[in-house]
């Protein structure tokens, strides 16, 4: 047993399964165990999951370190992924069985922007967590444009208002102003356009249909990407000025003092969306049973995380730390998912729905989640033709699956280890979250009039537009 | 370093054996003290140099925080396999709770899922460069040997080598994953998807040395040999057999060595790039965690590989030994 390490890699089934099999026939021991099982044994056992080194993919951690996933009988290795390039092309083509994906990728996916594959979610992983950072440079010419409290400290939020003048300077020098974010299809991008075009920025349109997908046409501020965790050395680099990025990257630049976070995405869109799990629709379909099991794994892992008001986060923090998860430092990691956020050296304050992983029915996935993302891919011209609303309905409900988790938690219900008021009323949910105004610049949106939303914008394609 | 043995030294007379002793005492200093004297200057310029630069992720490692983090490396090994243990004591405690509500169950025991210790990872390397070498080794020399029997066959297949044989391994390796992955469809695979293509990437820069090198010295056979084969009318496999191979030897594995070497290199490029399993991989991730000990574990393992890719390269030369006639070419 000692040599597991390269069996595991060079023989994937065990051969001496059938010497085992007699051996565990032999030392059979009558358990006391025994439920009810109305779900099903899982079709399929060996899973492996790819993540990305951020933290919020601790709900594959959690799952699988708290032992929920081997209590649904799933055997689950997690990998590492080099970018989301290469963790969505792991799932499509079925090297991975599932993996922690940014919201617009199976989004996207299905849509065929990009790889076209149909990928499906039935899990939502969590509400923000990612943070806008500037360089020290560039912070030191926003300092001027930022009201200041009784005590010194800039007041948060701070729009991009503030970075407008300094952008208009580095203009008038020829210099291109440029920033990163993680994906084309990430919240990252979406929540850093939304951000910059808040405060009157524009951050340029993708043209799909004439072959220009680096996002740059009109742009004042270009966005390019870059993987999460090489951000920091990137912008230290100088090659950008700032960057969108989800935990611990912001924090690490603190940490390295190489730059300050400015705005959490909590402050430019309360309780937004984040990641998702996605599997393929193939998958869902070849094994009904796993895909409820590992949803009702990872609503658990879910539920763990946020347990008592986030008690269990130092623990989570810990394990996070490990370095084949996250692998940045406790200190670094924990900062922000204990509840707080250190902006400016020691200026730390308390953001403690910063992660939110079960909260708010933070898990379930809801239609109009998807709707936004299609509705901010409208807008900046990575769907380059109309759509009706319906389209905008069918599109999400193609990938967004509430129907899986509903089982998943229905389930868990039924065996006592949730609750039914942890969960939305099933028999009346729609999808929708309803009217929400919780944006930065004040836009209502509503899930159910993607178009009428996206008129509301003065950056940005409006219904008709057509670049 | 042949130095006769001490028993034969007591029988000769004083004055020799004082002269013996100072060969002794030569190629004591030759063989320990220079090293010694200079991997500590190297220890030392290190130390100094490592102080100086200051990273974003702290000071570079010195030899004193790299020993240390070979101390943590073996501790999480054994960690590690302890949750081995007791994850296979819950499966079958599991498995068994299963077959009895459900005795049609075939039990089936897993591996353990949890993370490769660095251990492991230096396993997985080495059983993939070793299985990748011995894979082009199996095509290269059989082909080399062809190539040089026939000049036409070598004029037709030279240009195919010359042009292949400087590529990288990293313009290899995207083309690789995608046909692996189209080809190497099964629901329930021997092999992993990422030992096959790291293997085989391994396999496509290590070949062409060795097809060069074999065909080179096969080419350079003696002509009184060849005369000797024909007179005595050997049949082409005994000709392969008892003349080629045998005058051919020593070339071959010049380019057995030569290929071994590069295939170690090209193996930790490769799984830094596709992510595959092994030291690369290992060196990738911890770039990646960017946290306060990543550099010295990093450093950690450029030591592993560079003793590693020594230990390859002294292994080769010591079955060259053993399978060489001509004892000095190995030497070279």
């Amino acid at each position: 047993m000692k040599q597991d390490g390269i069996v595991r890699v060079l023989i994937k089934r065990s051969k001496l399964a059938k010497l085992t099999t007699a051996l565990a026939v032999l030392t059979i021991t009558v358990s006391p165990f025994s439920h009810a099982e109305k779900l099903g044994y899982p079709e399929k056992e060996e899973l492996t999951f790819g993540f990305i080194k951020l933290t919020d993919m601790a709900p594959i951690a959690i799952a699988y370190e708290n032992g929920y996933f081997e209590d649904e009988g799933l055997y689950v290795t997690i990998e590492s992924q080099a970018n989301w390039k290469v963790l969505l092309d792991g799932v499509i083509d079925g090297r991975l069985d599932g993996a922690h994906m940014l919201a617009g990728q199976p989004i996207a996916a299905t849509m065929g922007f990009g790889t076209k594959a149909h990928i499906i979610t039935p899990f939502s992983m969590d509400l923000n967590g990612n943070g806008i950072t500037v360089s020290n440079e560039i912070w030191q010419q926003m300092k001027p444009h930022i009201p200041k409290m009784a005590d010194g400290r800039p007041v948060h939020p701070i729009k991009a208002d503030a970075l407008k003048p300094v952008l208009e300077k580095y203009k008038a020098d020829g210099k291109p102003f440029n920033m990163g974010m993680v994906f084309p299809v990430s919240t990252h991008n979406y929540e850093l356009r939304y951000w910059l075009a808040a405060g009157g920025i524009h951050p340029g349109y993708y043209a799909p249909h004439k072959g220009d997908t680096s996002g740059k046409i009109d742009a004042e501020a270009f966005l390019s990407v870059t993987p999460p965790p090489q951000m920091p050395a990137t912008l230290e680099a100088g090659t950008i000025y700032g960057y969108c990025v989800g935990e611990p990257w912001n924090q690490q630049a603190v940490t390295k003092g190489i730059g300050v976070p400015v705005i959490t995405d909590y402050e430019i869109w309360k309780n937004n969306p984040e990641k998702v799990f996605g599997i393929t629709a193939e998958f869902a379909e070849k094994y009904p049973n796993t895909t409820i099991r590992l949803t009702r794994a990872m609503i658990r892992a879910a539920k763990w995380l946020d347990e008592n008001d986030n008690a269990n986060r130092p623990a989570a923090v810990k394990i996070l730390a490990q370095s084949n998860y996250v692998g940045a430092d406790y200190d670094v990691i924990a900062n922000s998912m204990t509840g707080t956020f250190e902006y400016e050296k020691g200026d730390k304050r308390e953001v403690p729905d910063f992660n939110v992983f079960f909260r708010y029915n933070a898990t379930y996935p809801y239609y109009s989640d998807a709707i936004w993302y299609l509705t901010q891919m409208r807008r900046w011209g990575q769907i380059a033709e109309d759509k009706p609303d319906s389209w905008y309905r069918d599109m999400a409900k193609n990938v967004y699956r509430p129907d899986i988790y509903t089982k998943a938690a229905q389930s868990l219900i039924a065996e006592g280890l949730m609750k039914a008021e942890e969960f939305p009323d099933f028999a009346s949910e729609d999808g929708y979250k309803g009217l929400q105004d919780d944006f930065i610049d004040g836009v209502v949106f509503d899930g159910k009039k993607p178009n009428a939303y996206i008129n509301q914008f003065p950056i940005g394609l409006k219904q008709g537009d057509v670049l | 370093m042949n130095s006769t043995s001490s028993t034969a030294a007591q029988s000769q007379p004083p004055s020799r054996l004082a002269n013996h002793f100072q060969t002794i005492f030569n190629s004591l200093v030759n063989t320990v003290a220079i090293p010694l004297t200079g991997i500590s200057v190297f220890l030392m310029i290190w130390a100094a140099g490592a102080q100086s630069i200051d990273t974003s992720l702290g000071a570079f490692p010195g030899p004193a925080a790299v020993y240390q983090q070979f101390g943590k490396l073996y501790l999480e090994h054994n960690a590690e396999r302890a949750k081995a243990d007791a994850f296979y004591q819950r499966q079958e405690q599991r498995n068994n709770q299963r077959l009895d509500v459900d005795p049609d169950y075939t039990v089936k025991v897993r591996s353990y899922t949890g993370k490769e210790t660095f251990a492991d990872q230096i396993a997985t390397s080495l059983v993939t460069v070793i299985s990748g070498f011995l894979l082009a080794a199996f095509i290269a020399i059989p082909l080399g040997i062809a190539v040089g029997l026939s000049k036409t066959l070598n004029a037709a297949i030279n240009p195919i080598v010359q042009i292949f044989k400087p590529v990288s391994p990293l313009a290899w390796l995207p083309l690789v994953t995608m046909v692996v992955s189209a080809v190497y469809v099964s629901p329930d695979p021997l092999l992993a998807k990422s030992f096959l293509t790291s293997m085989i990437t391994v396999t496509l820069c290590c070949l062409w040395p060795m097809v060069i090198n074999t065909s080179v010295g096969v080419a350079a056979i003696d002509s009184d040999l060849v005369n000797v084969s024909r007179v005595l009318r050997l049949s082409a496999l005994t000709h392969v057999q008892k003349i080629v191979l045998p005058a051919a030897m020593p070339m071959i594995f010049t380019g057995m060595r030569l290929s071994l070497g590069i295939a170690w290199m090209v193996l930790i490029a490769a799984e830094m790039l596709a992510q595959s399993p092994g030291l690369g991989k290992f060196v990738w991730d911890e770039f990646q965690n960017g946290s306060s000990s990543s550099l010295s574990r990093i450093m950690a393992a450029v030591i592993v590989i560079g003793f590693i890719g020594f230990l390859l390269d002294r292994g080769m030369l010591q079955i060259q030994r053993l399978a060489s006639w001509d004892k000095n070419s190995a030497a070279r």
